[in-house]
């Protein structure tokens, strides 16, 4: 586990982010914000057959939440809903090789907490 | 002349070693720290004169009631306020808003009347407002900012005068630009159009001499912690004449003078709005932070913050790239610098200041109207003085500076 919260892997997610686009037909999205800090991110989820195939996301975030919405779409691509819905607090922290503290964990958790509500909302939409 | 490596030996916070450095502390808008004499006065007190006050007959009694109602006096004599009767204790000066808010303000203000305040103030002075206006079916308007400069825009004022607002409340100093708004003239047309006058003193009793009568404010709010003080304490100073016609909030202990089954009548100013059990700690400490700001004296603490804060902005505006938030000189600009790094997040800023133990606040500093909205930003960073921060300190922080934008590679 890293000690540096800025060790160069996330600044370099920070200055070039992995799949951040938006997928304009995407089957589900969720706009999640921190108002404390003003982190804003959107995510957006293509499924096919119970698994995530494709994902992007956009918005304004900090270095951490950037980062950490870099490796978390990196880690559910290809995954299956049930996998990705059964992560949290501590995929997010094996993800980023440094745990954030309890001042910052709220940014590296927002986008999966956005993840985790676009499924959510994909869920509710299936049971229609 | 203030020395604050002096003065700083006071402060056993500043004194404690981490790890190998001092804490470099600059967010003293939130809070500041406490010297040893305020928390000795609290020790003191808990050690040799515990004890519930008024109506004791007991000697420890007799010595915390005294104790309590000098810290009101000193308070009254630090602001220049008639006397005790002008001085309610609250917790801070959230508390002491509201209860205007929610006794004077319930009882004058009616559907379709305006309530001004201004685009630069801090939750604590827009939220009850809001609720008040909310409630009433009132109008609630903002004065704007000059948007070269970030002060009030005083031909808004002027125009939104023009509505007859039942109440104007304005801070005197902004918590976010450091701006010092010049509340006696705003006071001054204030009255002339009928309005009732609130001042948020909490940014600047701490750092400057502020004279209710020479303001003629009806309402002044303000917090103990931030001026030393334990928290837990702060005031809500009120024109006699208003307070006395005022209905209180709490009901209970110690605010009444006789109570039957049919009615109860209140207990003298400014007692009747102080409900059960006072913090009598934080009073003890408050009349010792009084003290000891009236030592150093609050004119010379003004004069010395305007050195500091003179030496960061010229420092600050010397980095390439950095944005300043609110006036650029020091003319009625206090001790807090809001700033922001183009390509870096607040927060990380304040994460890497933290790696160099340098305490700064990063967010919305509880004006999201004027952050969100006015700013046009998510969150600024902010660095905020007191008499014992050094220049040594502001170089710390410049260099913090360099280190965030060496660290994500800003040029």
């Amino acid at each position: 586990m890293e000690e540096n919260l800025y060790a160069e892997n996330i600044i370099m997610l920070y200055e070039n982010p992995h799949n951040k686009k938006v997928i304009q037909n995407a089957d589900t999205m969720f706009h999640a914000t921190n108002p404390i800090c003003g982190d804003d991110i959107r995510i957006y989820l293509k499924i096919k057959n119970g698994k995530i195939e494709d994902v992007g996301f956009d918005g304004e975030g900090c270095a951490i939440s950037t980062a950490s919405a870099s490796l978390i779409t990196d880690s559910i691509k290809g995954k299956s809903i049930t996998e990705v819905e059964k992560m949290g607090a501590k995929d997010v922290i094996r993800l980023l090789h440094v745990d954030p503290g309890p001042a910052r964990i709220k940014c590296a958790m927002l986008p999966m907490k956005a993840v985790l509500s676009a499924l959510f909302l994909y869920d509710q939409k299936q049971k229609k | 002349m203030i020395n604050a490596e002096l003065l700083r030996k006071d402060f056993p916070i500043l004194e404690k070693d981490f790890g190998g450095s001092r804490l470099v502390y600059l967010d003293n808008a939130a809070t500041s720290q406490k010297p040893k004499q305020v928390i000795n006065a609290i020790v003191e007190y808990y050690s040799s004169y515990n004890a519930n006050i008024h109506r004791g007959i007991y000697k420890i009694a007799n010595k915390a009631t005294e104790a309590y109602v000098s810290s009101k006096e000193k308070v009254a004599g630090f602001i220049n306020a008639e006397g005790i009767e002008n001085i309610v204790y609250v917790r801070n000066t959230t508390e002491a808003i509201n209860l205007v808010a929610l006794t004077y303000g319930a009882k004058s203000v009616k559907k379709g009347d305006h309530i001004l305040i201004s685009e630069m103030e801090h939750h604590s002075n827009l939220v009850p407002w809001q609720l008040l206006a909310k409630a009433k079916g009132a109008i609630l308007d903002y004065v704007k900012l000059d948007s070269k400069d970030e002060r009030l825009d005083m031909d808004d004022f002027e125009s939104k005068i023009n509505k007859n607002p039942k109440i104007v409340a304005i801070t005197q100093v902004s918590n976010v630009l450091g701006t010092i708004n010049d509340v006696e003239r705003i006071t001054k047309i204030a009255h002339e159009y009928g309005a009732t006058v609130l001042v948020d003193g909490a940014q600047s009793v701490p750092h400057m001499k502020v004279d209710v009568k020479k303001m003629d404010c009806d309402f002044l709010a303000f917090s103990g912690h931030k001026m030393l003080g334990p928290t837990g304490i702060g005031v809500l100073y009120g024109k006699k004449e208003i307070l006395e016609h005022m209905e209180p909030l709490f009901g209970g202990g110690d605010m009444i003078a006789e109570v039957t089954k049919k009615s109860s009548t209140w207990n003298d100013l400014p007692w009747k709005f102080e409900a059960g059990t006072s913090n009598i700690e934080g009073g003890v400490g408050f009349g010792a932070a009084i003290d000891y700001l009236k030592k150093i004296s609050i004119d010379e603490i003004f004069e010395y913050e305007k050195k500091l804060t003179k030496y960061a902005l010229e420092k600050l505006k010397s980095i390439y790239g950095i944005e300043i938030f609110g006036p650029k000189d020091c003319v009625d600009r206090s001790s807090v610098i809001s700033f922001g790094i183009p390509g870096v997040h607040p927060h990380d800023v304040a994460q890497v200041f933290d790696s160099y133990n340098i305490a700064i606040r990063a967010g919305h500093h509880c004006a999201m109207p004027l952050v969100n909205e006015v700013l046009n930003r998510g969150a600024v960073s902010r660095m905020s003085f007191y008499f014992y921060n050094t220049k040594e300190d502001i170089d710390k922080a410049v260099y913090a500076i360099e280190k965030v934008k060496e660290l994500f590679k800003i040029r």
